[in-house]
């Protein structure tokens, strides 16, 4: 360690659902530098200090959506997150909010797999195409409609930011909400029928109160906030047209 | 995951809202000051704008009738939808009996304006 090492506290929520009874605090001092992330930080309390502290990380580098926590009290990645910038003050680090604690910072995300899976997250061709036809074409104008809203790596810090998904978990909410816009409006696919039916459901946008938090915290500036509400007009322009559409999508 | 999905009615809701919401940051502000300061207080514009002859003859038209109907019966209805939700918001969920008491009062607040504006003729 070099000579400009200080030390600085992290609180870590730690619960372990087979002994304890509810969560607690544990505070552990940790020596840092300067180029120390708050996911060294973790990671240093866990090889030399309390090796029974569980966390998730992989990439270290703001790619796979891992290692989301709350710190102090914001979601974020907690490897691009630094503890120089907390220092001298205590940091607090605890498990992404409205999600079950499976250990200590490790969260269940079952729910959220299952939300993913309900959108169909891939194109859903207007017909199949042999591979003698080549591949489905796109303009860049095309790509660039929905490449934004597919930038996300499945973190969940918009879930742990959004208190309409915090009041009612049912709510597929923004991350789900942004890849399900993304395959909507993607010249390619043909799949937005079925997908609207989701969009429409009492589980579906209308949960969605516009606080925009889901997309302030988001790592990659992807903007679920404007899915969500883009497919508010969607769905009511849905709702109100469906009787006049010879199609007739009611239910 | 593949649940019966239930259609949520909550466009209709959505829609009123929306459209009172729109309003009333449109012309909310300045139907305060035409109503609340320049008037009374006799500013920019003539002492008798707002007299009963005035108004009278402004709710009997068509279009005063239009523009009289749409402010109150829309801002009702985005005040009720903003409640029902702040409600929410703040850890109170009466569901059923909440969306009865705002959106009933938005729903009686409508029927009365239409009566009254009606009962005015024409």
């Amino acid at each position: 360690m070099s000579e400009n090492q200080r030390i600085i506290e992290i609180e870590v929520l730690r619960y372990n659902p087979e002994t304890d009874k509810e969560p607690s605090r544990q505070v552990f001092e940790v020596p840092f530098t300067d180029d120390m992330s708050v996911l060294q930080g973790v990671q240093y309390i866990k090889d030399y200090l309390d090796g029974s502290l569980s966390f998730r990380w992989s990439c270290r580098m703001a790619i796979c959506g891992s290692c989301g926590m709350m710190i102090n009290g914001e979601p974020s990645l907690s490897c691009e997150t630094f503890l120089r910038d907390y220092y001298p003050a205590r940091v607090r680090v605890e498990a992404l909010a409205h999600f079950p604690i499976e250990k200590d910072l490790v969260i269940n995300m079952e729910g959220f797999i299952e939300k993913l899976e309900s959108i169909q997250p891939y194109i859903i061709p207007k017909e199949e195409r042999t591979l003698a036809q080549g591949e489905y074409l796109q303009t860049p104008a095309q790509l660039a409609s929905y490449e934004q809203f597919s930038s996300c790596i499945n973190c969940m810090l918009c879930y742990a930011a959004c208190p309409q998904f915090g009041l009612n978990a049912e709510f597929i909410g923004p991350a789900a909400m942004a890849l399900l816009h993304r395959y909507n409006i993607d010249s390619r696919d043909a799949g937005k029928a079925e997908r609207m039916e989701l969009v429409n459901s009492e589980e579906g946008v209308f949960n969605c109160t516009a606080v925009g938090y889901c997309s302030e915290v988001c790592p990659k500036h992807v903007d679920p906030a404007n899915a969500v509400n883009q497919n508010k007009t969607n769905s009511a322009a849905d709702y109100f047209l469906r009787f006049l559409t010879p199609k007739g999508g009611a239910k | 995951m593949k649940k019966t999905l239930k259609r949520s009615n909550a466009p209709i809701f959505w829609a009123l809202f929306g459209a009172g919401g729109m309003l009333s940051a449109l012309l909310g502000p300045i139907l305060v000051f035409i109503t609340g300061l320049a008037v009374p207080l006799g500013m920019l514009l003539p002492a008798d704008t707002m007299s009963y002859a005035n108004m009278l003859t402004f709710a009997q038209n068509i279009i005063g009738k239009g523009f009289i109907f749409a402010i109150i019966s829309l801002f009702l209805w985005h005040a009720a939808h903003r409640i029902f939700h702040s409600l929410h918001d703040v850890g109170i969920h009466a569901g059923i009996v909440a969306k009865l008491i705002f959106y009933g009062g938005a729903m009686v607040g409508t029927l009365i304006t239409a009566y009254t504006l009606l009962a005015i003729g024409f």
